[in-house]
């Protein structure tokens, strides 16, 4: 019995997400009373023993060139087989695109409960029920899972990353790989630009903003914040901004830190893809934009004036 | 070539969120029902055009749902499709939906299964997932584009900080996201076809759910915002760095 807690790396590094979910495995492993064990597939330059920081106890490190691009099925075959192997009956995956991919297919081959979308630790006072978000965000479901293994993803961002002393044994492990049915021929990085889905602090610009020439002082103030930019999906569909950053319910669902809106007027379906934001900022020079209701912080005013001051603030701050 | 959609029925984006009996139901009091978003308007679209290129091509589509679901079905019809399957049932366990799907599609062995990337009142981005994995085949999640030559597609697919193309031989499952077809609005001779395309109501295959929901909670709301004059951008400054802790 151990909770088996999936690393997801990207070029050779773990992710942020990973240390969440080593957190929230190892605090899982704690209210069971069992171990906390990691499983990295394919080569990692991180100092894996220095995860025991989080709370883990063994990483196994399996090995293969096989798992340089994820291919679901490879990847789930990998896991489960691993947590077969060393006997996991709670299997942790982060809800983001590699555990999207794999989760599911591990819960299925397990014949795992699965929950995803995590918000929670779980709750055994009556059993296996871990909370989760549903409808886009505005609500939460407590699940019960039924089986014996259990496979929960949670979402990024939902966690805190908790750090004490401690260093996991690492351990190679030795199991046949799928061969893969994904050939991947491309892969096109955003370079320079903060990842949407694993920034602390995000700047979102709408149809307030005018045209896109004048993203400059969105751009501005992210940077001063070491934010990722973001939008709303009339800016996207009219081509001002990539589609890559449209937030909102057809576009990513995001849960930073701090999400600050400017020009954004908060319609609901706008709202369901940064719900989850811990605080959110509105500046609009409508008073009576809904987004106001949502928000911790808003400033009714002119953004071409009151951002280029807050960067200013900001980079004061130091 | 055999196409299966995984259709399912959502409430409207602009739906109120609010639960009944004991927080145990979704209240569907006044409640619009559509077809999801991600099923219509990528997995089912992108069906279409498909077809459209290959007009041999044959789309099924499937719901798994009590009768309240065939009205969605018939919508979905209105863009496209050739026929239907509704499995009847009320269960909503991914394993179970996943499972119902799959032995369907064993049934029709198709070269193509589109879903959504999620559902957006679950949210669970699973069935498609464990459907593959009932059925042994490649899974693309979060497609953002589809190309098909023979039987070779060609995907693009979300990853972290940018995205991924690959190619992968049918038979296939794929979950579909923004960027894999536009929206489309049915025509008036798509609608009066809908109504008479075949859609089968099958019951289900025995399988056991492995989750079930004990209860809903509303998000709470905020608080009440704090508003900040807008000449005191320093004060909102102050307040993100020392009451938030967010800079």
């Amino acid at each position: 019995m151990s909770v088996l807690i999936f690393l997801d790396q990207a070029d050779g590094q773990i992710k942020k997400s990973a240390y969440e979910l080593l957190s929230y495995g190892s605090s899982i492993a704690k209210q069971k009373g069992i171990a906390a064990e990691a499983v990295v597939l394919g080569n990692v330059s991180t100092d894996l023993a220095a995860l025991g920081k989080y709370g883990v106890q063994k990483v196994y490190i399996v090995d293969g060139a096989g798992f340089q691009h994820v291919d679901a099925q490879v990847y789930a075959a990998a896991v489960s087989d691993v947590a077969t192997q060393v006997g996991a009956s709670i299997v942790v995956f982060s809800h983001n695109q590699t555990g999207k991919a794999v989760a599911p297919r591990v819960a299925a081959r397990l014949k795992a409960g699965y929950v995803s979308g995590a918000c929670a630790l779980p709750d055994f006072s009556n059993g296996f029920v871990v909370k989760k978000t549903v409808f886009s965000g505005k609500a939460f479901a407590n699940v019960q899972i039924h089986t014996p293994i259990v496979v929960i993803a949670l979402n990024p961002n939902s966690y805190q990353i908790q750090e004490a002393d401690g260093v996991a044994i690492v351990a190679p492990l030795s199991i046949a790989v799928a061969p893969a049915s994904i050939q991947v021929t491309k892969v096109n990085k955003v370079s320079g630009e903060i990842p949407l889905a694993e920034a602390d602090i995000v700047v979102s610009g709408g149809r307030g903003l005018k045209g896109p020439e004048n993203w400059g002082i969105i751009e501005d103030l992210a940077s001063s914040l070491h934010a990722a930019t973001a939008c709303s999906r009339p800016v996207a569909d009219a081509h001002w901004r990539p589609h890559h950053e449209h937030v909102g319910q057809t576009g990513f669902q995001i849960a930073p830190n701090l999400y600050i809106a400017i020009g954004i007027s908060g319609a609901i379906q706008h709202l369901a893809g940064v719900n989850r934001s811990k605080v959110i900022v509105v500046i609009n020079k409508d008073p009576e934009a809904p987004f106001f209701k949502a928000a911790d912080y808003g400033i009714v005013g002119d953004a071409f004036e009151i951002v280029p001051q807050l960067t200013a603030a900001i980079k004061k701050l130091g | 070539m055999k196409i299966l959609v995984c259709i399912s029925k959502t409430p409207d984006t602009t739906s109120k969120i609010a639960f009944k009996n004991g927080n145990t139901q979704f209240e569907d009091a006044g409640v619009q029902w559509i077809i999801n978003p991600y099923d219509e308007w990528y997995a089912l679209i992108r069906a279409i055009e498909l077809k459209e290129k290959n007009p041999t091509a044959t789309i099924h589509l499937i719901s798994v749902g009590g009768a309240d679901v065939d009205p969605i079905l018939r919508k979905a019809f209105a863009l496209g499709g050739d026929e239907g399957y509704r499995v009847d049932t009320d269960n909503s366990d991914s394993y179970y939906i996943a499972s119902q799907i799959a032995a369907i599609a064993t049934q029709n062995q198709y070269d193509l299964i589109f879903t959504g990337k999620e559902t957006i009142d679950y949210n669970g981005s699973s069935i498609g997932g464990t459907l593959a994995e009932l059925l042994n085949l490649p899974f693309i999640s979060l497609a953002t584009k589809f190309e098909l030559e023979g039987q070779t597609a060609t995907v693009t697919r979300e990853i972290d900080g940018g995205e991924e193309v690959a190619t992968v031989q049918l038979p296939l499952v794929v979950s579909c996201a923004k960027g894999v077809a536009e929206q489309r609005i049915p025509n008036m001779r798509g609608i009066m076809a809908a109504r008479t395309k075949p859609l089968k109501v099958v019951a289900p295959v025995a399988v056991e759910a492995l989750t079930s929901v004990v209860n809903y909670e509303l998000r709470p709301t905020k608080t009440g915002v704090k508003m900040v004059a807008a000449d005191n951008v320093a004060e909102l400054v102050r307040l993100l760095h020392e009451e938030a802790k967010v800079i």
